[in-house]
């Protein structure tokens, strides 16, 4: 069984289809690359699994179980962490307290644990691990609103992990970055998949995303219009008119 | 001994502290918006009234009886309410603060435009409290009050309106049921303002519509905006400040509105987070006095 099955959805918003009977599934521990020109519908995807929008038509199943009906906090408690495409961490809390509300899902559920302390050593020492592998153990302290673009990606990425997700989507996470950081989150997320965790990756750098996916689909207006390896896709006539079309070219990409 | 008038100020202002305070936890805590707020104080006044005075109840079980009307009311209007997008919230809760006016107002039961009268102070020891006790007696409860609300700060509860203040969105996606949190601060909220209606009721002995209107309602915001929204002593200070004001001089009584008005548009000006906002002059100068490792937030 697939960990994620997406089947025959459908997203209209006032008339825009925006997602167009779209079918793929997605595999435990391997990284899927979402590609497509801007307004293909990517986000609209992610939205929908995620919880934000209902779909106008189709199914998402999480682990063999429809989540389509389902909260975005449901859905995030159930193991699917994610990233925003316009970054958004708490501004005003700490890099720390940032990734503690996400380690809050042990405790929201039941009214009596969320009385008690948010500061507690066995949490604690959970958030100090996963800094040191995100890599923001500098920035512990540091209000979210004060850093860097990159950094605060990564302040996503690890808020996502505090939820000890099954599966990641992550949205541009290379977007507005250098090379340099962009090169840093790449190798994250390749720690993060070799642990088991999918992810599902919308990425507009088509080096990043032929570096790291093993598969990827591809959609446009909404429509899929290819899936497969990293080396079909390249060559797929389709693919490249797609993006032709459009006047952008497939090696570089910048919003 | 402290005189009459100087004890009807202080208990004037610690029943305002404590209303600031609950509106603080909704406003302030987990960012939510409530131009109605007046209401839930006049909920817990009436129902403390007309427990105390038409069913026989004793002060000590009318008042705690208010708190949980005025919450349960608060979860009743709170839960539509809040289900709906932020936007609506400003109008839906004026809508309410008109409402509950309007039935104090009208329906008979609640005394119509006199109100109702002949509520009296506690009763212990088989006499009359005196005024000084039963400031004594808020003054505790606000300071139960104040602990509980820095021990909930630290809870998950606080992280996860912390949470919702800061963005609901990306709370949501982090496990944070921003529906269930936003209940809990505005029944939390709506009980604490029914216990200082009732507190506020047993003092006045006579209580009426106006005292729970829309000008109630901006002005508690008001002493939470001016003493720093979110934070656990600005609301507070607010309290002191604007509650005392008019007290000391006449016209600023008379300009009471105008005056707030002017203060608000000043610190809007200059000092945006209030008074003892995290980033404002008096909390910076306290810190280069005395350094203290600074906490999250
Ligand atoms: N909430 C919304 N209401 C109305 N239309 C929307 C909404 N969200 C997205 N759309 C529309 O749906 C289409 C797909 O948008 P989406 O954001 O999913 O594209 P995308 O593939 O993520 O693009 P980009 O690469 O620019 O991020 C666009 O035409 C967009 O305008
Ligand atoms: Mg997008």
């Amino acid at each position: 069984m697939a960990l994620l099955n997406i089947d025959g959805l459908s997203k209209e918003f006032d008339g825009l289809r925006a997602l167009d009977q779209v079918s793929f599934t997605a595999e435990k521990g391997e990284i899927l690359g979402i590609i497509g020109p801007n307004g293909a519908g990517k986000t609209t995807l992610f939205n929908i699994i995620s919880g934000i929008y209902p779909a106008s038509d189709g199914e998402v199943a999480f682990q063999g179980k429809s989540i389509l009906r389902m909260k975005p906090h449901q859905v995030s408690r159930l193991g699917i962490g994610r990233t925003f495409q316009i970054v958004r961490p708490f501004p005003n809390l700490n890099v720390e307290t940032n990734i503690l509300v996400a380690y809050g899902h042990r405790f929201y559920p039941d009214l009596w644990n969320s009385t008690g302390p948010f500061r507690r050593a066995d949490t604690l020492k959970e958030v100090q691990i996963l800094l040191e592998k995100t890599g923001l153990q500098p920035y512990q302290k540091q209000l979210a609103k004060n850093l860097p673009l990159g950094i605060k990606k990564r302040v996503e990425i690890a808020r996502a992990l505090a939820l000890e997700p099954r599966l990641l989507l992550l949205d541009e996470p290379s977007g507005g970055l250098r090379f340099e950081e962009s090169a840093r989150l790449m190798g994250l997320i390749r720690t993060v998949r070799d642990q088991g965790i999918s992810v599902l990756l919308i990425e507009h750098n088509m080096q990043v995303v032929m570096d790291l996916c093993n598969r990827i689909v591809v959609l446009d207006h909404g429509s899929k219009i290819a899936e497969g390896s990293p080396e079909t896709i390249r060559s797929n006539p389709q693919v490249i008119e797609a993006y032709l079309g459009k006047s952008v070219r497939l090696e570089d990409e910048e919003d | 001994m402290i005189s009459g008038y100087l004890i009807t100020i202080l208990i004037t202002i610690i029943v305002y502290a404590i209303l600031a305070h609950s509106l603080n936890v909704i406003t302030g805590h987990a960012g939510q918006i409530s131009l109605g707020h007046a209401a839930f104080f006049g909920i817990g006044a009436y129902t403390s009234a007309l427990l105390y005075t038409g069913g026989g109840f004793p002060f000590w079980a009318s008042v705690p009886l208010a708190a949980v009307v005025a919450g349960v009311v608060g979860a009743v209007l709170g839960i539509p309410c809040l289900r709906v997008r932020d936007d609506f919230l400003a109008i839906t809760t004026m809508g309410i603060g008109f409402v509950v006016e309007a039935v104090f107002l009208y329906l008979p039961f609640f005394g119509g435009a006199m109100g109702i009268g002949g509520i009296n102070l506690p009763k212990w020891f088989g006499r009359e409290m005196s005024k000084p006790e039963y400031f004594l007696l808020i003054l505790i409860v606000f300071v139960l009050l104040i602990l509980f609300d820095r021990r909930l700060g630290r809870s998950w509860i606080g992280l996860a309106w912390s949470s919702i203040r800061e963005d609901e969105q990306a709370a949501e996606a982090m496990g944070v049921d921003v529906v269930r949190f936003k209940v809990m601060a505005f029944v939390l909220g709506s009980t604490i303002a029914g216990l200082a209606g009732g507190f506020y009721a047993h003092f006045l002995t006579f209580i009426m519509p106006q005292n729970f209107g829309f000008g109630q309602s901006i002005l508690i915001l008001c002493m939470v905006v001016f003493g720093g929204i979110g934070t656990r002593w600005g609301p507070i200070l607010g309290a002191v400040i604007l509650g005392i004001l008019p007290e000391i001089s006449r016209p600023i009584m008379e300009y009471r509105t105008f005056v707030y008005g002017l203060l608000l548009l000043a610190m809007m000006r200059f000092q945006p987070g209030g008074l003892l906002g995290e980033e404002s002059t008096l909390p910076r100068m306290l810190r280069r006095i005395q350094f203290r490792p600074s906490e999250n937030r």
